[in-house]
């Protein structure tokens, strides 16, 4: 449909319009939003509910749900530390998205190198145990983070046990072709005096040369994580 | 002196063609030129805050959003192209002449079907860039057959309901629930829940709903796109499906156009 020429419209309603527009601009710059106040990561839905929720996506939730839960520890300008958020409800969401699509391995990365990162041993184990928790399951896949796990709990927890039992999961269960050799020797290493950065560096060196890692922003990810050990190490 | 009556198939054609350039100056394909674009950029934005599997992140995303988007636009036009005709008696003019209603709810059909292909093909040359690309083709095929499966069911509404609001609302909540159905069923039949009368009742009720139901939620799936699992005979028996239910579908809506009164 023509539209008429701007003349045609009565001034009244040009001058309506103008000042709408101005009271709604005036608005929104007078009213300032509160100051963030950090909250509490609310309790996940059912996995039936969000099953529901997804339409039938459920990939597509399950990825979603994780840069939710990611965002968290950034919340408007907040930033909280991982030791005082609640590592229960993280791991109930990191099972939900896990569960939503079993072959995602973000869960599973941000449990062991992100939440497990945090300088709280309690913390970490509830990290540690739900990537081995969750390991069985599908071990071909999820071997990274098991190897990862067993490191964490050498080097960071001091204890051996755990790590060599995480070692021998590995050596037990993770047997396809496409799992390279030195990650079912891992408990060779967990008994070798090597320390934390060596033994990352042996770790994250594998998984490149293997192929395994080829998200640009994993890679980067796992870069920092070096470097920042490499700096712990240098430190007196 | 004989009647003139035109050719059906000519006639078929025509109408099918007008529902085709009614669609292009309803501004369709800028419509979805603009999902595409939103889609992409949502997806390239959230694709910058995951930590790993952001090309994955990206493909889920985008896939979800032109699923959804192609769906509402072709509903929403489908449904307004033939109420718009029938509010502006274009539909008794059509029928006072000597063609069979078969003809025009058919040709109205065919171009509903013709439409689909823009956003299969538009959507589906999107995920080629985030997939391989047979899943990418598989992705759009499947698309295309959905997109046709609710062409036909809005044709269905608007025949039944000759209201704007009520045939949206059907066309929705049918696609609601042919995308959970089996879901719904497998919830009703697990081990939580309550086994007593009433639900045995609903169980039996949902049962009988996915009987008659096509199953979208094995349609157009993401993970086809994620992790490469889709195969040719997925695309055939979704194939057979479409060309099931949309018989099923035309069928209900002439039975239901024959009986009408103009």
């Amino acid at each position: 449909m023509a539209r008429a020429a701007l003349p045609a419209v009565p001034p009244a309603l040009r001058w309506l319009l103008l000042a709408a527009l101005l009271l709604q601009l005036g608005w929104q710059a007078a009213h300032k939003p509160p100051p963030p106040q950090a909250q509490d990561l609310p309790p996940p839905p059912s996995l039936a509910t969000l099953q529901l929720a997804s339409l039938g996506e459920p990939q597509a939730l399950s990825k979603l749900t994780m840069l939710y839960v990611q965002g968290f520890d950034e919340q408007a300008g907040l930033s909280i530390a991982w030791r005082k958020m609640d590592y229960g409800r993280i791991r109930q969401w990191l099972e939900r998205a896990l569960e939503l699509d079993p072959r995602s391995q973000y869960p599973l990365l941000a449990a062991s190198e992100v939440y497990g990162a945090v300088n709280d041993p309690p913390r970490v184990r509830l990290m540690l145990d739900f990537v081995y928790a969750r390991f069985a399951e599908d071990p071909n896949r999820r071997w990274p983070w098991l190897a990862h796990a067993a490191l964490v709990a050498k080097h960071r927890l001091h204890d051996l046990p755990l790590a060599r039992q995480y070692a021998r999961a590995l050596r037990l269960q993770a047997t396809a072709p496409e799992v390279p050799p030195w990650a079912r020797e891992l408990e060779a290493f967990i008994l070798e005096d090597m320390n934390e950065t060596e033994a990352a560096r042996v770790l994250i060196g594998g998984l490149l040369h293997s192929g395994q890692i080829t998200d640009p922003h994993e890679l980067a990810f796992l870069a920092r994580r070096l470097d920042a050990l490499g700096t712990q190490q240098r430190q007196p | 002196m004989m009647p003139f009556r035109p050719p059906l198939l000519a006639t078929g054609w025509a109408i099918a063609r007008h529902t085709v350039l009614e669609a292009w100056r309803n501004r369709l394909l800028w419509l979805l030129l603009l999902a595409a674009a939103g889609a992409v950029l949502l997806g390239g934005f959230l694709n910058q805050l995951a930590l790993t599997e952001s090309r994955q992140l990206q493909a889920a995303v985008l896939a979800a959003l032109l699923r959804l988007a192609a769906v509402f636009l072709m509903a929403s036009f489908a449904v307004t192209s033939l109420l718009r005709e029938a509010a502006d008696k274009g539909l008794e003019l059509l029928l006072a002449l000597p063609i069979p209603r078969f003809v025009y709810l058919l040709g109205k059909l065919a171009g509903l079907a013709a439409l689909a292909v823009l956003p299969a093909a538009l959507f589906g040359a999107l995920a080629l860039y985030l997939a391989p690309p047979e899943q990418a083709l598989l992705w759009a095929a499947s698309l295309l057959c959905e997109l046709w499966i609710v062409a036909a069911f809005c044709l269905l509404c608007t025949v039944t309901l000759n209201q704007v609001l009520p045939a949206l609302a059907a066309a929705g909540a049918f696609y609601v629930l042919a995308r959970l159905i089996a879901l719904l069923q497998l919830l009703g039949h697990g081990p939580v829940g309550a086994h007593g009368l009433s639900q045995r009742l609903l169980n039996f009720v949902l049962d009988g709903i996915a009987l008659l139901l096509p199953h979208l939620d094995s349609f157009t799936r993401t993970e086809w796109l994620l992790y490469q699992t889709g195969t040719a005979a997925a695309l055939a028996a979704i194939g057979v499906q479409t060309a099931l239910f949309v018989s099923l579908v035309v069928a209900a809506a002439l039975f239901d156009l024959y009986r009408k009164n103009f």
